[in-house]
């Protein structure tokens, strides 16, 4: 049967691993290349590395901690942040990466999706999705969007490009199908009004996305402890679970997550 | 120390088949040269991707491929690898393979998601398999593909997996064995059938 993945994810700045709370305000929590055996040793079924620094000048930091990365690693490996172009596509898959996601240029250049997937196969072209719920008072407010009821309130999902910095009012549900239809092998999608809070998963966009798209959904932002990973899967039918905290600073082992879901009829790797 | 060459499709992550085969404490060279095959003591054949774009990059190596297999040279399909050892494929029309193996490539049934991404679990069906030594039934291994390999002589499949439909996911004839997933990226399962396949090799 197939498993669910639990992926941790190392948020890298400068060579060095941070974890972002709310994509601002950071805390050091190591060395990449260090963790990432780690996880492995713990049992991770896949590993991220997101460069969100991002700028051009890091960009030679960033491929030397993927090749030193890549060589410890027996297990899928993605990389993803201010990737631009087919060029740095290239670059970062040469120096062992399995898999790369692009969010901010492939929103901008759709195409990009496209002419990279069928360049390297759509199973290393991850289209990642940051997105903020928009809430309604009104449903007039939103024509041509898909409009949700959440516990919250209804809503819709509007994409953010820029590291969560810049609105675009692209319907971020219709942009994963067609970015899966432009042939991305998986949807990672993060929450910038859940990304560290430790509320638990976007539930509703999740499932949503997942029942609309039939590639994989990564789920990404706001685990906070074992349960919020089960709600991502049986809640919100993704089909793996990222975090980054929850493991960094040891609250949680990746091992004893796998045990719970296990537990709770989850189908893992132990 | 056996000369093992993996082949280059063109296609896909090889560097980490290279780096899965140093982990056992061998050597492997990647190749795109036909003499390089045939002073190989062992050859790997890895991919992803399209079988038609990968079977058009290695049609100069054919030849030198099926040649050195058929006289008895050991060979390791991985993932679409395994796809082009066998006769045919349906994927984007119908294109015909190494023809190694009987049978066809046909695609995963869609009820659920194609492509099957993901650690997914081995059911042996040939314990004795050498590719399969000290790996028990059961154990996870990572997948990523669409089609899957239907093998005329039942005999050949060593392992099942279940996603929709039980599909080989580990094939062998005699010298020649072939894996679905992939081995590199499956953790310490995978780096005991690559030494498998290194010690069938030293044999």
């Amino acid at each position: 049967m197939l498993t669910k993945r639990i992926i941790p994810c190392l948020d890298m700045k400068n060579g060095r691993v941070i974890k972002g709370i709310s994509f601002v305000e950071h805390r050091d929590a190591g060395d990449p290349v260090k963790l990432a055996s780690e996880y492995d040793e713990q049992g991770a079924d896949e590993l991220v590395l997101l460069d969100i620094s991002a700028s051009h000048e890091n960009r030679n930091i960033l491929l030397d901690v993927v090749k030193r990365t890549a060589e410890e690693l027996f297990i899928p490996f993605m990389v993803g942040g201010g990737i631009r172009n087919l060029q740095d596509i290239r670059e970062i898959l040469f120096n062992g990466a399995d898999k790369i996601s692009i969010n901010t240029a492939a929103v901008k250049e759709p195409h990009l999706i496209l002419e990279a997937s069928e360049m390297f196969g759509s199973q290393c072209i991850v289209s990642s999705i940051d997105v903020k719920r928009v809430y309604l008072n009104d449903e007039d407010e939103a024509t041509g969007r898909v409009v949700l009821s959440t516990p919250q309130g209804k809503c819709w999902w509007d994409v953010f490009i820029y590291g969560g910095l810049q609105s675009t009012g692209i319907d971020a549900i219709q942009w994963a199908q067609m970015a899966v239809e432009l042939g991305a092998g998986e949807i990672m999608a993060s929450s910038l009004d859940f990304d560290g809070t430790k509320q638990g998963y976007d539930n509703t966009f999740l499932r949503t996305v997942s029942e609309k798209v039939h590639v994989p959904v990564i789920a990404s932002s706001g685990a906070g402890n074992p349960k919020h990973i089960l709600d991502a899967f049986t809640i919100g039918k993704a089909d793996a679970a990222l975090a980054a905290s929850i493991f960094h600073y040891g609250t949680y082992t990746i091992r004893e997550v796998k045990e719970y879901l296990s537990k709770n009829g989850v189908p893992v790797r132990l | 120390m056996p000369k093992i060459v993996i082949i280059d499709s063109g296609l896909g992550n090889i560097r980490s088949v290279q780096k899965g085969i140093e982990k056992t404490g061998c050597i492997a060279y990647i190749t795109t040269e036909a003499k390089e095959i045939r002073e190989a003591d062992a050859l790997i054949l890895p991919g992803v991707g399209a079988f038609r774009d990968a079977i058009n990059n290695i049609r100069p190596l054919s030849n030198a491929i099926s040649e050195e297999v058929n006289s008895g040279k050991p060979l390791l399909g991985i993932c679409l690898g395994l796809q082009l050892l066998f006769t045919e494929s349906t994927e984007g029309g119908c294109y015909e393979g190494l023809n190694v193996l009987k049978g066809k490539i046909i695609r995963l049934p869609d009820t659920l998601k194609v492509p099957h991404m993901g650690w997914n679990s081995l059911k042996l069906v040939d314990f004795n398999n050498p590719i399969v030594r000290e790996v028990p039934s059961n154990s996870y291994v990572y997948f990523v593909h669409s089609y899957y390999a239907e093998p005329k002589d039942q005999k050949e499949i060593v392992a099942l997996t279940d996603y929709g439909v039980d599909f080989a996911s580990i094939v062998s004839r005699g010298h020649v064995f072939a894996t679905q997933f992939h081995p590199e990226k499956s953790g310490k399962v995978g780096l005991r059938i690559l030494r498998n396949f290194v010690d069938y090799v030293k044999r």
